[in-house]
């Protein structure tokens, strides 16, 4: 399993309720079912996936978040996860706010534009940056809205959206984000993990 | 519609108070069974069919010679493989495959009831067939599982025995019968209704069956059955063996000639009045109106886990009012999985062999057992 969702899985309660939103093949929700007992759903736009995942014996909704979220209760879930997809919809900040509807906590992993690789990029070849976490071009890129881990920081604080837990990650290592070196690791790190809460 | 008389049937002994208020004791309910039901009786899938439907899900029907009409989904190997489970179906009741009908003899008068038999409702038939899990002694049965009408009696079966079965699978259905659905229920009754050979309900003992007027039912209602481009595609405007327009009302379309037949060919195994009230039980269905408006009350009590599935071109059961299911299901905390299969087979993709909708419930009916 990738870091990223190590991460995740060590942010979860074991015996909790979990929505994963984009849930893609399962793997995060099969290991969260598998280890720490949690009751997991997803919600997913691809249908191949939802296959695969129902295969698994995952219980999965063909659907989006952008949608299909509004279906579920107020805080049906303990955690709502969302993995590197936001940038992804047409409305982020809705996005946000119907998950923290329908869980009480949220995790949010975000590619970073901030990263130094794609400041380099656009700064010396002057063209849309490609790195491992952002591999499309400019014109069948899925992503409308990218943000740096600054902005996100930002925006939760602007928003009163409280930061329960800010983790910038940089290949296999992970730190903690604070003010202090937000500057710093909003240069260095690949990616964003944040747990929040309305 | 003769040798019936092989049919498997229990007689059930429970009297059963119809939502009409009328009730029923002693009457004929019959089965098939696909596969072996092993010794923790826990492999027990119970199938609901669709409006035309009967008890033979898969081989071959004994009495029409015809495959089964689910014969691409169960058994061996198959989505509903019966090497690993016991498929029961029974023939609803109002239905002419056995079961009590209005073509069964009405003790009062010594003739078929005709439209003397009381109307009947989803709830009714799903009301007599629970019985057969005493009958089997089965406590909880794996799988509740039908299409169409069938879907609807999942619906119904989990909210009146909400932990009598493990998984539900509700396909191309509605939790409440739509405008569109009961208008062209009415068409068909109408039609049937309109041919001098009814007679009011009370044709068959004057051996005069309302055939014309069936066949039509039957070939409106096949019409809704399909998706505009899988009719494009198969037929078009090719013509029936002919190279010209015939300047006359004959079938010259294949496309006539095709619903002439579907139409003619069942109105050998199918009986009009049983056509009249089963759409009527159809239309009746609202389970959000049983529920006081509120279709996620009819599920807060069940712990089954749910899989709901519909087709992209069906315009019958729309995968919009499908979608109300699952939400209904997620606002009652039930656990629910959900997916739209791409078919252009129309409504009848459920029957056909779509292979990713056979792919989707083998995966979840084995994921979960």
């Amino acid at each position: 399993m990738k870091k990223e969702f190590q991460i995740i899985s060590e942010l979860i309660e074991n015996n909790t309720r979990v929505l994963d939103v984009g849930c893609g093949d399962g793997i995060l929700m099969k290991y969260l079912k598998d280890q720490k007992n949690v009751d997991t759903r997803g919600l997913e736009i691809s249908k191949n996936k939802v296959q695969i995942c129902v295969s698994k014996g995952l219980t999965v909704i063909e659907g989006n978040a952008e949608e299909d979220l509004k279906q579920f209760p107020k805080s049906s879930f303990n955690y709502a996860i969302l993995s590197q997809t936001l940038q992804a919809f047409y409305n982020p900040e809705k996005v946000i706010d119907n998950l923290l509807n329908v869980a009480d906590k949220a995790i949010i992993t975000i590619p970073n534009f901030g990263f130094w690789k794609v400041r380099l990029d656009l700064l010396v070849k002057g063209t849309m940056p490609i790195t491992k976490n952002l591999p499309d071009e400019w014109y069948n890129t899925p992503n409308l809205h990218m943000c740096t881990i600054k902005d996100f920081f930002n925006f939760c604080s602007k928003k009163k959206i409280k930061l329960y837990k800010s983790l910038a990650l940089h290949g296999e290592r992970t730190f903690e984000i604070n003010n202090y070196n937000l500057n710093w690791k909003n240069l260095s790190s690949e990616l964003g993990i944040f747990l929040i809460e309305k | 519609m003769n040798n019936k008389e092989n049919i498997k049937k229990i007689i059930i002994k429970k009297p059963l108070k119809l939502d009409c208020g009328e009730t029923i004791v002693d009457y004929p309910l019959a089965y098939e069974t696909y596969g072996i039901l092993n010794e923790k009786k826990d492999n027990a899938v119970l199938a609901f069919h669709a409006l035309t439907g009967d008890q033979f899900a898969s081989g071959i029907n004994p009495i029409t010679k015809k495959q089964g009409w689910w014969s691409y989904l169960v058994g061996p190997s198959k989505a509903i493989d019966t090497n690993k489970f016991f498929v029961i179906c029974a023939n609803v009741i109002g239905g002419c495959m056995g079961s009590f009908g209005p073509g069964n003899i009405n003790p009062k008068t010594n003739k078929e009831f005709g439209t003397d038999f009381p109307v009947i409702t989803i709830n009714d038939m799903v009301n007599a067939q629970h019985n057969l899990l005493d009958f089997f002694k089965i406590d909880k049965l794996h799988s509740v599982i039908g299409g169409s009408m069938g879907g609807m009696q999942v619906l119904q079966f989990v909210a009146n025995f909400p932990n009598k079965t493990k998984t539900a699978i509700p396909i191309a259905c509605t939790a409440s019968h739509s405008a569109q659905n009961i208008a062209f229920n009415e068409l068909g009754r109408q039609s049937i209704m309109a041919d001098a050979n009814w007679k009011n309900g009370n044709y068959s003992y004057l051996n005069s069956t309302p055939d014309k007027g069936l066949a039509v039912a039957r070939m409106a209602a096949h019409i809704t059955y399909l998706s505009k481009k899988g009719l494009q595609e198969k037929f078009g405007r090719k013509l029936q063996e002919k190279d010209d327009l015939n300047f006359s009302f004959d079938a010259d379309f294949q496309i006539e000639s095709y619903l002439r037949y579907q139409g003619s060919i069942f109105v050998d195994r199918f009986d009009a009045n049983s056509y009249l009230y089963i759409t009527r039980a159809m239309d009746y269905f609202d389970l959000v109106k049983q529920y006081d408006g509120n279709l996620s009350k009819a599920f807060e009590k069940s712990r089954t886990k749910f899989f709901i599935i519909s087709f992209t071109s069906d315009w019958l059961y729309p995968t919009a009012e499908n979608k109300e299911i699952v939400i209904a299901l997620n606002v009652a905390g039930v656990e629910v999985g959900f997916i739209e299969i791409i078919s252009d087979k129309g409504h009848d993709s459920f029957l056909l062999d779509v292979p990713e909708f056979l792919k989707t419930v083998k995966n979840f009916l084995e994921a979960n057992y």
